[in-house]
């Protein structure tokens, strides 16, 4: 095997050693932790040049086949540090103690010629001489250790991706354009109603893809409203119908399916949908829908399983209410809907139903879109409240009934206030539960490694490098702790992931500034901080908030509402006013957010907005014209227009 | 718009006035009386060889980017409409469209701007004129109102934003007595019927005709889209023409004639074949490109030179004419981009520098813009043609990609001419020098990044940039492909 690490760190490189190996080293392995005494030179003529050689060449071929050789003196301290960072590695070492064989000096010696390096511990990790215990520190430290281990074949697989969404996949795929040999296990567990589906995450199947494309549906009624102004001619009340919709969906989705399958059989990725859990170091237990099991072990480990709805834990949610689990592929129009949750998967989901013309309340418990900008929310909030959909705001549900089975059945849901003793009452056809998801960190055997989870949120804390606390394995996507749920984000930190241990990258994962768009019925999309976080931060007198509203040319024919449209930057005036908040409420929100997402990238300042000139007439263009701060206390509504 | 904007000082003619201030366009107006200025504007729309005439604004408002991008809506709507039933919604196909409820809707909403304008010059104290004017000397213009009464406006500054107006192919029998252009098309009571456009450069109007049902025909001399990126133009085409737009290439239209039934007949030659043929048409509109509106504004008398070739103003980067204190803005001028929010802010710039005094000058770079046909084209920086010719093909690296909306697919549509490009150097970092994207809301699209390319952002910056999914967008954060590679750049799964 023709090995040329770049960064070889000692001289002593040990490539060469196959064509020197000749005979065996008997009685030389020993396991970590060490401590039992062995013997390495056979008993015989020594001192000899000839009995010099036969050393050698045991030597070298010892190093040739353990995957870690820890040449160590049992008293020593340097030793005994390196020999705990490979046990927690997971890494099983030969060790042998120089102190303890008969012919440990002579080892030494032969070492020494062999690497230049007289002292112990001296370590060879896949063949390649790494050096002492500050270097091999060292080579941990910058990541070169990992990589040496990685090199490994004594396991099944270079890397096992656990969870086949976005993140997992985009990981998978570069990892195997990039020659290794990966498995990507993924399984879906079926809903408590029993909705399962194909490979490619929640984002194409319960997620982004459907909600998007319902959204849109709810965006095209709006449309065939606003096209009579605009001289189309139909007279009938038109009527939506869930099934067609939900058919042709579903069908997109299978073909994305498809492509996702596709696409790993092209690059030599190995699928298994089977349920993978961690058994012991580097080993996983794959089983599958019948409940056969297989083992696999793997150098490297990525953890992307990803999240699932939430539960209320009251009597009858698992029973009789849904998630967006079972939203998207349901067989029938859901009907009169109470939506449970003000996240925003509650809020886009809730939008699109009332824009098919169905009776939707939403209950808040207390904040509309948590985390989110609460000006932007609440603005969001009330277009929803006077586009049909009613809220009920702090109360919870304690109670779901079945009144009458059916597609859709009748529920009863019996809620009471977070404030008072106060309870009330409600018959709905669907009750969609949206109240967070948690992490699926807790039945993969995460503690059978040692991979530490963050017990309250089971999320999994990570390093800047997506590292869990357990070296070898790493975590993409929803389940790490503090970073943002998103498609995109999963699917850029998996790549990078990818590129960093199989490539020559050093490129890390940014999660500054991440764009994102709620496809609420009017879109918000919004980058960098809000105004609540921008405050705790720079303090309100170093901030200027640029604002305005804005009445979008396609509305005004269509008689649709003026003063409704938002816009909004935060900016710091201590940095040149550079914009750390971008707002927006409008249509085609994502697509208007994108680009200043990536002008924010290259230290998007007011005076830049200012200069730009703008693309008339779009909504974009209410960015480069801001003249009004909050701080003025200025009137922004558009009396006229123009 | 046919607006000249002047601050006054007391003459000897019939009206006197005194101020040290004046500024062109409306919003240019406006701003300088929020300086402290006296301000007039001077406004006067000549009607159209075909008697149209609108008020206040100009042709962005009146007979431009306002009426258009509505029309334009009308038509998106159109195929939204036809996207319905595959999304659930139980539409009968196919749904007629309505010229006259259309048109009235469209300008009903630009009288509501005209109103606005004048409401918003009258409470900035801007006086305005409905006259039209021309110079009598450096410092005075001089116009005639509807009674007849002499008006002679004296002002310190005198800014011309007068603009232009379509130009008529008056070689061509028949071509002004029964075509008609842009400035008529959205004044139009009724539905132009069957249209037939010679042009080079408004494809807009024939994409919107097409897409509320209308057979149009578009008869092309040479290149569309001149000045644009050229692959970009070419996919333009491709797309209207598999959306039913008819294209006539390579021929020139020789007259129109009347024909007794009321249609107009069209003769044209083929370059190629050197053939005739005639086509009958209810509607010819001419966009042929625009003259500017100098000729009538005697600028000999105050010593403002224009190009001889244009008949255009020249200016230097302050905006000043050859006669220092006399300034031209906007699509009247020679050499600058004819877009609304460039003369904007070009008259803003200008206003602050001679009141508020700022010394920014107009940075014509890097202008975005979006043309507003059936598949939006909106483009930022440099077209690939004027990369290589100012860097070279050695230096520049082009990373493209073909897309599919995510709600095409639903929908059933077609998407080979959704496709993204971003010119760059070749050289890391990678300057970004354009960008250009064809797709449903280009303009959304495009305006952020034009600012990122303001900000100076590199190729590796736009791809640190997460994307917003699932939008379109998020395709421009994601360019991998580079066209020197070879390799497919169309955009699989998601």
């Amino acid at each position: 095997m023709e090995r040329s690490p770049p960064q070889s760190p000692g001289p002593g490189k040990a490539g060469d050693a196959p064509n020197r190996r000749s005979g065996h080293v008997r009685g030389a392995r020993v396991l970590s932790p060490p401590g039992r005494r062995a013997r390495l030179s056979s008993p015989g003529p020594s001192r000899s040049s000839e009995a010099r050689e036969e050393l050698r060449s045991r030597l070298l071929g010892l190093i040739e086949r353990s995957r870690v050789v820890i040449f160590s003196k049992s008293y020593c301290p340097h030793s005994t540090r390196v020999k705990e960072l490979f046990s927690s590695l997971g890494v099983e070492c030969n060790v042998l103690e120089l102190d303890q064989v008969d012919d440990g000096a002579r080892v030494q010696e032969v070492l020494s010629e062999i690497t230049n390096q007289k002292t112990v511990p001296n370590i060879f990790v896949n063949k390649v001489h790494v050096g002492g215990c500050d270097q091999t520190f060292q080579a941990y430290q910058s990541g070169l250790l990992q990589k040496l281990l990685q090199e490994d074949s004594a396991y099944d697989y270079d890397l096992i991706i656990i969870g086949g969404g976005s993140g997992g996949l985009s990981c998978a795929k570069e990892a195997a354009i990039l020659g290794k040999k990966v498995m990507v296990l993924d399984f879906v567990v079926p809903s408590p109603q029993g909705t399962s589906w194909g490979l490619g995450g929640t984002c194409v199947n319960v997620g982004c893809i459907p909600k998007k494309l319902m959204h849109q549906a709810a965006l095209l009624g709006q449309a065939l409203c606003d096209s009579r102004k605009f001289g189309w001619e139909y007279n009938q009340q038109v009527r939506h119908n869930w099934e067609t919709m939900t058919k042709a969906i579903q069908n997109h989705i299978s073909s994305l399916n498809w492509g996702y399958r596709l696409s790993l059989r092209e690059k030599a990725v190995a699928y298994v949908n089977s349920y993978g859990e961690f058994v012991e170091h580097h080993k996983i237990k794959a089983t599958n829908k019948k409940g056969q099991e297989t083992y696999y072990t793997a150098a490297q480990f990525v953890i992307a399983t990803g999240e699932r709805p939430r539960y209320l834990g009251i009597q009858g949610d698992k029973e009789y209410c849904i998630t967006s689990d079972d939203l998207f592929s349901l067989p029938y129009c859901p009907g009169k809907t109470l939506v449970v949750g003000a996240s925003y998967v509650a809020l886009e989901c809730a939008g699109f139903l009332a824009g098919f013309g169905l009776d939707v309340t939403v209950m808040v418990r207390s904040i509309l879109l948590r985390g989110f900008d609460q000006e932007m929310a609440e603005k969001v909030g009330s277009y929803m409240e006077q586009h049909g959909v009613k809220f009920l705001r702090k109360f919870i549900p304690v109670m779901v009934q079945q009144l009458e089975k059916g597609s859709p059945g009748k529920l009863k849901v019996l809620a009471k206030s977070t404030e008072g003793t106060e309870t009330i009452e409600g018959v709905y056809n669907t009750v969609l539960l949206a109240i967070g998801r948690d992490s699926c960190t807790r039945k993969i055997g995460l503690e059978k490694i040692g991979v530490k989870i963050n017990e309250k949120s089971g999320k999994i804390p990570v390093n800047d490098v997506e590292q869990t606390n357990v070296p070898y394995v790493y975590a993409v996507g929803d389940i790490l702790e503090d970073k943002p749920e998103l498609t995109p984000v999963a699917i850029q930190s998996g790549k990078l992931l990818a590129r960093r241990l199989f490539g020559a990258s050093l490129e890390k994962c940014d999660y500054i500034n991440v764009p994102t768009t709620v496809f609420t019925p009017l879109e918000y999309g919004c980058c960098g901080l809000s105004e609540e976080k921008a405050i705790e931060v720079y303090k309100k007198e170093n901030l200027e908030i640029y604002h305005t509203l804005f009445w979008p040319l396609e509305w005004t024919v269509a008689g649709r509402e003026n003063n409704t449209c938002y816009a909004k930057i935060i900016c710091n005036k201590f940095d040149r006013d550079r914009v750390i908040g971008f707002h927006i409420l409008g249509p085609n929100a994502g697509e208007v957010t994108q680009g200043f997402a990536a002008a924010m990238k290259c230290g998007l300042t007011k005076q830049l907005l200012d200069d730009t000139i703008g693309i008339h007439p779009t909504c974009g263009e209410v960015f480069t014209t801001l003249e009004i701060t909050k701080s003025s206390g200025l009137d922004i509504t558009q009396k006229g227009c123009g | 718009m046919a607006a000249m904007a002047v601050a006054l000082r007391g003459l000897g003619g019939r009206f006197r006035w005194r101020t040290q201030a004046v500024v062109g366009g409306v919003r240019g107006a406006a701003r300088a009386a929020q300086l402290g200025r006296k301000v007039a504007v001077v406004d006067y729309v000549e009607p159209s060889p075909q008697g149209t005439r609108w008020g206040l604004g100009g042709t962005c408002v009146n007979v431009g980017c306002i009426p258009k991008k509505l029309m334009h809506q009308a038509a998106l709507l159109g195929g939204l409409i036809q996207d319905a039933p595959n999304y659930g919604w139980e539409v009968a196909q196919p749904v007629p469209h309505d010229w006259r409820k259309m048109a009235e809707a469209v300008q009903n909403h630009v009288k509501s701007l005209n109103w606005g304008h004048r409401v918003q010059l009258q409470d900035r104290k801007v006086k305005y004129f409905n006259i039209k004017a021309s110079f009598v000397d450096e410092h005075t213009v001089c116009g005639v109102a509807k009674g007849g009464k002499e008006i002679l406006l004296s002002a310190d500054h005198i800014i011309i934003a007068t603009g232009g107006r379509p130009r008529y192919p008056t070689h061509i029998e028949g071509a002004l007595e029964y075509g008609i252009t842009s400035d008529d098309i959205f004044w139009l009571k009724e539905s132009p019927g069957k249209t037939w456009h010679p042009t080079d450069v408004a494809l807009e109007c024939a994409g919107f005709l097409t897409g509320i049902g209308l057979d149009t025909t578009i008869m092309m001399r040479s290149i569309p889209l001149r000045g644009f990126d050229q692959q970009m133009s070419s996919m333009v085409i491709e797309h209207m023409a598999s959306h039913g737009t008819r294209f006539l290439r390579g021929c020139a239209p020789s007259r129109v004639r009347r024909l007794p039934v009321g249609q107009l007949q069209v003769t044209w030659e083929d370059r190629t074949t050197g053939k005739e043929d005639t086509g009958t048409f209810d509607t010819v509109l001419w966009a042929i490109g625009r003259v500017p509106d100098t000729r009538s504004l005697n600028l000999e008398k105050a010593g403002v030179d224009t190009s001889p070739d244009t008949q255009k103003i020249l200016v230097d980067s302050r905006e000043a004419t050859s006669v220092p204190h006399i300034y031209a803005v906007g699509d009247v001028v020679e050499g600058r981009p004819e877009l609304t929010p460039t003369a904007i802010m070009a008259g803003r710039l200008l206003v602050q520098r001679l009141f508020g005094g700022s010394s920014d000058l107009m940075d014509y770079d890097n202008v975005p813009t979006t043309v507003f046909t059936p598949l939006e084209y909106g483009c930022v920086g440099l077209s690939e043609e004027e990369a290589v010719a100012r860097h070279g093909q050695e230096h520049v690296e082009v990373y493209h990609a073909h897309y599919k909306p995510l709600e095409f697919t639903v929908a059933g549509r077609d998407a080979s001419q959704c496709y993204v490009k971003m010119v760059c150097l070749r050289e890391p970092p990678q300057l970004v020098l354009g960008l250009h994207f064809l797709g449903p809301n280009a303009g959304e699209v495009t305006q952020g990044f034009a600012l990122g390319i303001k900000c100076g952002a590199s190729y590796a910056q736009v791809m640190r940039t997460v994307g917003i999914h699932p939008t379109c967008s998020e395709e421009v954060v994601k360019l991998r492909i580079s066209k020197r590679s070879g390799l497919d750049p169309t955009v699989t799964g998601c």
